[in-house]
């Protein structure tokens, strides 16, 4: 069973973040995560069942929560438009699609971006900050964030620090991300990635989840996509049990955006599991949950063609991106 | 002394260069032809089986097609070694498939050893038969090439239950396609233990794939399947229902078809016509530079 970590009160919560020794006085007083028994619990779910009607749903739920990602070096304003489109429409031969969430660009595509899904309702996340290392000056990392919002970003994915986190400078990755989350102003929605694979244990995940969380994070994000390690079922059960504790004791609400590893259909799917049954079906929302993904989309609507014709379908009918 | 305890064989499944059991957990029993007594259990391959079989085909498709025909008849020459070395087991266990006598089976093994010989020598000897310059009224080479279709669904031959098998499968990964291969239902153990034969050589893992099970359970799935680009219809047998209906299945994404023949003798010289039945000729056109004042640039 997932253990519910003891959070103190919502009213406690205002003054820990006053100085550097009570904001690590509370992270450091969170409870210890059982590794154990969090990888048994998340494989536990994994193991479910999910067929016919329930896998229809469960497919075009996952296809409306993807934020299609480009993050290369090699990106090109015409690879963003063909993705924007794609993400508007992901099965053209099928228009009962639900269209993806967003697509997710680096901020100098932005602007292209926020042509190709146009009237689409689809939003636009740009990556920030110094993506993907976060090792450049505040000054730097502000000024990318505001020119990803002045560009038109509805939504911004910063990283956090590692090296300050990890060396126990708490209140500077605080910092950073409050001082984010002005330069988004009210027009955009605030995604902080912690780079699980760099955090090395899932107390520290903890300890991340809940520091954002008090800085004023919109969404939680397991990682870049560009580490060995991304989003796993453990480490994205352990930030869904965060956000679930934080809104019983704050009536916060926060998403949680698994990134980075996540191919399949059947991945997808175990990863709705879990925030049905952690955090709970008020998540199974595209406005608080995401899959940080590109080529799970293709898996989705191949299965989803498996649905709607009971014949198994092929990378040909899907596009190449 | 106490008698010694036998050792069975658990047979599997080979899929993408390993070994698994169904995904389904079920088997059924194979017994001998002659005297149906158990021989031993083989795995009963569900849609899923089928559908694993085709993405590992697919993900080899690329390497073994972009190999070099040379290289792809020296792969399948020492599959005919590794077989070779494996002659009294597979004496025994067609022997016990198709109730013959040690002798009649050893020979039919050697066939089929000479059979992969045969199909590996024409790898690198197709593309000349099948392709060539077309004369064009021009300053282009027109070139035809023969090309592999892709990934082959093959219902091997459900009477022989090796050469049968070896016939209609080297011709299908000798031209660079590759294969899922359902083995004959009633016999399919010789061609599980050719698994391990293909997984002893240098072909690599997805080439070919060998499901064992019900041909009608199977096979549907598979000419159904969207990624699947052609099917030999060999195992569903000539003019029976299931082969029209696998026919109609595949109409769907316009796959080859290769139809079940009535009476096929495996033992005689094979010809080209199964080599040929999978691959697609593509004509190339290319300019032969600028034509000089003589009419030509040579």
């Amino acid at each position: 069973m997932s253990t519910t970590p003891h959070v103190p009160a919502a009213h406690a919560l205002t003054d820990v973040t006053g100085s550097d020794a009570s904001l690590r006085r509370f992270l450091h007083g969170l409870p210890g995560v059982d590794a154990v028994g969090l990888e048994a619990r998340a494989a536990a779910l994994g193991t479910r069942s999910i067929k016919t009607t329930s896998k229809a749903y469960a497919l075009d739920l996952a296809i409306s929560m993807v934020d299609l990602t480009t993050l290369e070096g090699a990106d090109t304003p015409g690879k963003v438009r063909a993705l924007g489109a794609k993400a508007v429409h992901p099965d053209p031969t099928d228009r009962t699609t639900p269209a993806t969430a967003a697509v997710c660009v680096y901020p100098d595509m932005v602007a292209v971006a926020k042509e190709a899904v146009a009237g689409s309702g689809v939003k636009v996340a740009s990556v920030a900050t110094a993506f993907p290392a976060g090792r450049a000056s505040m000054a730097v990392k502000i000024a990318d964030v505001r020119e990803a919002v002045a560009a038109g970003a509805d939504e911004v994915d910063m990283v956090i620090d590692r090296g300050a986190f990890l060396s126990g400078r708490y209140l500077k990755v605080f910092e950073e991300i409050t001082a984010v989350k002005d330069a988004c102003g009210d027009s955009a929605r605030l995604k902080v990635i912690f780079e699980t694979g760099e955090l090395s244990t899932y107390d520290n995940i903890r300890r991340a989840s809940y520091l954002a969380m008090l800085a004023g994070a919109d969404f939680i994000k397991t990682s870049t996509g560009k580490v060995a390690v991304n989003a796993t079922p453990a480490n994205t059960l352990l930030m869904l049990q965060a956000v679930r504790d934080f809104r019983d004791r704050t009536g916060v609400q926060i998403g949680v955006k698994p990134a980075g590893g996540i191919r399949t259909a059947k991945d997808a799917v175990k990863f709705l599991v879990l925030v049905g049954e952690t955090a709970g079906t008020d998540w199974l929302d595209p406005h608080w949950f995401r899959f940080g993904a590109s080529s799970l989309l293709n898996d989705l609507l191949m299965q989803r063609q498996k649905l709607a014709t009971g014949r198994y379908s092929g990378p040909d009918y899907v596009t190449v991106d | 002394m106490s008698e010694r305890l036998s050792v069975f064989k658990t047979y599997k499944l080979y899929v993408g260069g390993k070994f698994p059991r169904s995904e389904s957990g079920r088997v059924y029993e194979v017994t001998g032809s002659k005297d149906q007594d158990w021989l031993a259990n083989a795995p009963l391959s569900s849609r899923k089986d089928a559908r694993d079989a085709v993405v590992a085909a697919r993900k080899a498709f690329g390497g073994w097609s972009g190999a070099t025909a040379y290289n792809r008849g020296q792969v399948l020459y020492r599959v005919a070694e590794m077989l070779e070395g494996r002659r009294s087991q597979f004496t025994r266990e067609v022997a016990d498939a198709e109730g013959l006598s040690k002798a009649k089976a050893a020979a039919l093994v050697d066939l089929t050893v000479d059979r992969w010989v045969w199909y590996a020598g024409w790898t690198d000897k197709i593309a000349q038969v099948l392709g060539g310059a077309n004369p064009v009224a021009g300053p282009f080479f027109n070139l035809s090439t023969p090309e592999p279709t892709g990934v082959v669904a093959v219902l091997a031959p459900q009477e022989s239950s090796l050469l049968g098998l070896v016939s209609v499968l080297a011709p299908v990964v000798a031209t660079g396609n590759t294969a899922v291969v359902v083995a004959s239902e009633r016999s399919p153990l010789p061609a599980l233990s050719l698994g391990e034969v293909l997984a002893t050589s240098d072909v690599p893992g997805g080439v070919v794939n060998v499901l064992s099970g019900r041909t009608a359970e199977i096979a549907p799935t598979l000419a159904s399947h969207m990624d699947v680009n052609a099917v030999d219809l060999t195992g569903a047998g000539a003019g029976t229902a299931l082969a029209t209906e696998l026919e109609v299945a595949a109409a769907d994404n316009l796959k080859r078809v290769l139809r079940p023949r009535t009476g096929e003798d495996f033992a005689a010289t094979p010809g080209t016509e199964r080599l040929t039945a999978f691959l697609e000729t593509k004509t190339v056109w290319h300019t032969t530079g600028s034509l000089g004042a003589s009419g030509s640039s040579y």
